[in-house]
């Protein structure tokens, strides 16, 4: 019982779902009639196989780390932030177009694009955060609604002023592009970037937003117990907005990772991205801290990178792998609820 | 001897933790037996090994002279053990009929007999005197009432073994000794009583014999007729307790509030607080006596900033803060121990030395351009903590892990800390055992002798009485009496609070 308590415990909680689910995909593979031993070796060897996986999932690993800490910094200040999806495209659409348009040195014409596309994942989210803060309206359904938005919205908005061959917009100029020769060489040609670096300083700023700062504290606050902030003379509804600005100010720059980085253009999307989505799993099994993010979306793009491995050596369909994919935050989920029940139950023993 | 409850030798342990150490209680039929014991020491966690939620790791139980062991909470009301909750489990919007025979619906041709029910209800209710209308809303009806219905719920369901948990937390004096006729009159009736409860003075009202816990321990059994209160305090915290709080005459000096024909309305748009006008001096302690819902929260949150006024005029200092933050008229000289610690006094999940911050955090030396510094808060949180004996394994533990008496020694250390020269305490010792109320009634004192204004705001007439050097009563919005703790008694406080006009005239506002 005491072993399940505490630090230990959210540590093992991911552990144990990510060796539950490979056991369980396992099973799914054998019954369904493939060699689990070889999709697993397989799929290892497609992260880590060689420096061009590598190179890869660390890419693939980019806009998940900035989506997460999106997602766990609205959670921390008690906002279930699921608009991290458009704001990444609000984000992509103005680091593209400030790629685009702007002549500038490397030095600011960079920082240039990537913080307009801090500013407009911001935004975007300043809006829900507002709804929330003045009229009470749930964010949940504000946020999803304003993907929406953000889908059609760019979509129109390439189509109609920045549409070059192939249903996309022009290259970013050179000189606000995140590509790196260097990098592509080390990897073997990967389309690694310099992206990774910002989104390492992005979690550091989060981390010390959140442990370090007057403001981190009000936020975490205002999180936990809205009451007991304005007694203390905390101004609920300012935390409230400002948790939503810099949750998709972090969005923004997961779309800019996109627009300067990998693609280094955007493209007229038929569906979503899933970044945004998959940033919400990338933050529940991190647990909402910076080093858990890193780590879990270094698993979320590590597996979506070694999954074409798994299907094409091991002939095991993409979709088993979204299904292990899935299983995993399944049981992550489903260990939180054990989690919350072994609380009740202490506590209730205590009385 | 036979015993109606008979439970030998129980002892529950949970991880960490014994709950219940070999704790005897034999109930006696037709008795009203008291079950005495600090928060924490175990009360709850014995009745509900009785009730079958808990299975004793040691121990046996016995029901009117037969052996139970199942462990299903259906077993008890099987044998005709009921338990009238702290916290009534009413719905609303449904009648006093609907209410009690929810989930025992009697039935005719399938469908609700209602009418037949209620007969029964009104012939229970004239039998035991508890003058209850079956048809009646439970909303329309006051909180006295609401506990009979919970007591006819319980014996519609055939229960000849009564438990009340502290049912006296949230009456009126009035209603108290109602309620004390009620309990006695239930035991001429050949029902048997157990009253879990930390007040004394109830126990030597009603009860024949008291059994007494502390800290997870069975400390004895007593004939009430053989003791006194200063005897079963000891018992139940195994030392001596002074009652009587120890403090001199005050001597009020210049006006720190004053509250000038305030209106404040609730969500409904009606006036809770309705032209209230109210004074407290430096170097006194006024208490406010009134039932529940007569504004006291509403005045409150006025008065720090959360609530808006509609009219009128409070000035701290001389200083109008009417229309103040609630921030800036903490800044103003105001320090606040809310009503409700786990709402509004604590972040529950944030450590101690964070929670010891909650006032101080943006200011130097705790942070500086916007950066913490934790150094300096936890250093200041760690001699808060010897100063106000507040036992915690640390500073860096989290506020929930903390007991309630503990938790609330926390909250004053914050308050008193920043040395305001006005102190509202609401509810301050709420749910809190002897030896913490004893404690935060000498800070209380100790901040008046300081020169110190402080608001006390208590549904507790004792506290009221004991810590008070003047009493306001609040009724329906305003202070109806002024009243010198001194000169009056239960009674006519009891009146004045509910509405009853005071004889002498003199002292009104």
């Amino acid at each position: 019982m005491n072993l399940l308590k505490g630090r230990l415990f959210s540590i093992l909680i991911p552990v144990i779902s990510v060796v539950l689910a490979l056991i369980i995909g396992g099973i799914v593979m054998l019954a369904s009639g493939y060699q689990p031993i070889l999709a697993y070796t397989s799929l290892f060897e497609g992260i880590f196989g060689n420096s061009y996986n590598i190179g890869e999932t660390v890419r693939q690993m980019t806009p998940l780390i900035l989506a997460g800490l999106a997602v766990a910094f609205a959670f921390r200040a008690g906002l279930f932030n699921i608009g991290v999806e458009g704001q990444v495209l609000v984000g992509w659409l103005a680091s593209v177009y400030v790629g685009v348009s702007f002549d500038l040195p490397k030095i600011i014409h960079l920082p240039f694009a990537i913080v307009t596309a801090a500013v407009a994942g911001a935004l975007w989210g300043v809006i829900p955060g507002f709804l929330k803060a003045r009229f009470k309206v749930h964010e949940v359904i504000t946020t999803i609604m304003m993907n929406y938005i953000a889908l059609y919205m760019t979509n129109a908005i390439i189509r109609a002023y920045m549409l070059a061959p192939g249903e996309r917009t022009k290259d970013v100029k050179p000189t606000a592009s995140l590509a790196s020769d260097f990098l592509q060489t080390i990897t073997d040609g990967s389309r690694l970037h310099y992206g990774i670096i910002v989104a390492l300083i992005c979690s550091v700023i989060m981390w010390f937003i959140l442990w370090k700062t007057t403001m981190g504290y009000e936020l975490r606050a205002v999180g936990f117990n809205q009451h007991a902030s304005r007694y203390a003379g905390m101004n609920v509804s300012k935390n409230i907005i400002l948790s939503m600005a810099i949750s998709g100010a972090f969005a923004g720059i997961a779309g800019a990772m996109e627009g300067l980085g990998t693609y280094g253009y955007m493209m007229i999307n038929a569906a979503f991205t899933g970044v945004g989505f998959d940033g919400i799993a990338v933050s529940l099994i991190g647990a909402n801290n910076a080093i858990g993010i890193i780590i879990g979306a270094a698993l979320f793009g590590g597996l979506k990178i070694g999954a074409s491995n798994m299907s094409s050596v091991a002939f095991v369909p993409i979709e088993l792998v979204d299904i292990i994919i899935a299983l995993i935050i399944f049981f992550i989920a489903s260990s939180y609820i054990i989690h919350w029940l072994s609380n009740r139950v202490n506590k209730g023993g205590k009385l | 001897m036979d015993y109606v409850i008979e439970m030998r030798n129980i002892r529950k342990e949970f991880p960490g933790i014994v709950a219940n150490d070999n704790i005897t209680l034999q109930v006696k039929k037709g008795e009203i037996h008291a079950l005495l014991g600090e928060n924490g020491a175990g009360k709850s966690t014995l009745m509900n090994v009785l009730f079958g939620l808990y299975q004793p790791e040691e121990g046996e139980i016995f029901v009117k002279g037969k052996k139970v062991t199942a462990n299903d909470p259906n077993v008890a009301n099987d044998l005709g053990i009921g338990m009238v909750h702290q916290h009534f489990m009413l719905v609303e919007k449904f009648t006093v009929t609907e209410n009690i025979i929810l989930g025992k619906e009697p039935t005719r041709g399938g469908r609700v007999d209602i009418k037949s029910a209620a007969n029964e209800i009104k012939k229970l209710s004239d039998q035991y005197g508890l003058s209850v209308d079956p048809h009646a809303k439970i909303e329309d009806i006051s909180v006295g009432m609401q506990q009979r219905v919970e007591i006819l719920k319980t014996l519609y369901r055939g229960a000849d073994i009564l438990i009340f948990d502290e049912p006296t937390a949230v009456l009126t004096p009035q209603e108290i000794s109602e309620l004390m006729q009620i309990m006695k009159k239930l035991v001429r009736e050949g029902k048997s009583i157990i009253l879990i409860t930390h007040k004394l003075k109830e126990i030597m009202q009603v009860c024949d014999r008291c059994t007494v816990i502390r800290r997870g321990k069975g400390i004895g059994t007593v004939n009430v007729a053989d003791t006194d209160p200063d005897k079963l305090a000891a018992m139940m915290v195994g030392r001596e307790v002074n009652f009587k709080v120890a403090k001199t005459d005050s001597v009020p000096k210049e006006t720190v509030l004053e509250i000038k024909d305030l209106v404040v309305e609730d969500a409904r748009k009606v006036n809770v607080v309705n032209g209230l006008n109210l004074e407290v001096r430096a170097g006194e302690i006024v208490g406010i006596a009134g039932v529940d819902g007569n504004g006291q929260t509403e005045l409150l949150e006025a008065i720090t900033g959360l609530a808006k006024v509609s009219s009128g005029k409070i000035m701290l200092n001389g200083r109008d803060i009417t229309k103040l933050s609630p921030r800036k008229v903490t800044e103003s000289g105001l320090g606040h121990i809310p009503q409700d610690r786990h709402k509004h006094g604590l972040v529950l999940n944030f450590t101690i030395g964070e929670n010891m911050a909650l006032q101080t955090y943006y200011q130097s030396p705790y942070s500086k351009a916007g950066i913490l510094n934790y150094k300096t808060i936890y250093e200041k949180a760690k001699s808060l903590i010897q100063e106000f004996d507040v036992r915690t394994p640390s500073e860096f533990t989290p506020a929930r892990a903390l007991s309630g008496g503990n938790q609330q020694k926390a909250i004053i250390a914050r308050e008193v800390d920043r040395s305001p020269d006005f102190l509202i305490a609401a509810q301050p010792t709420r749910g809190l055992d002897v030896g913490a109320i004893e404690f935060i009634h000498s800070k209380l004192i100790q901040e008046r002798d300081k020169g110190k204004a402080v608001l006390l705001v208590s549904f507790e007439l004792d506290e009221i009485m004991n810590v008070s050097d003047r009493i306001a009563v609040i009724y329906e919005g305003k202070i109806v009496a002024i009243v010198n703790p001194k000169e009056t008694n239960e009674q006519e406080l009891g009146l004045l609070m509910a509405g009853g006009k005071k004889e002498k005239v003199g002292g009104f506002q």
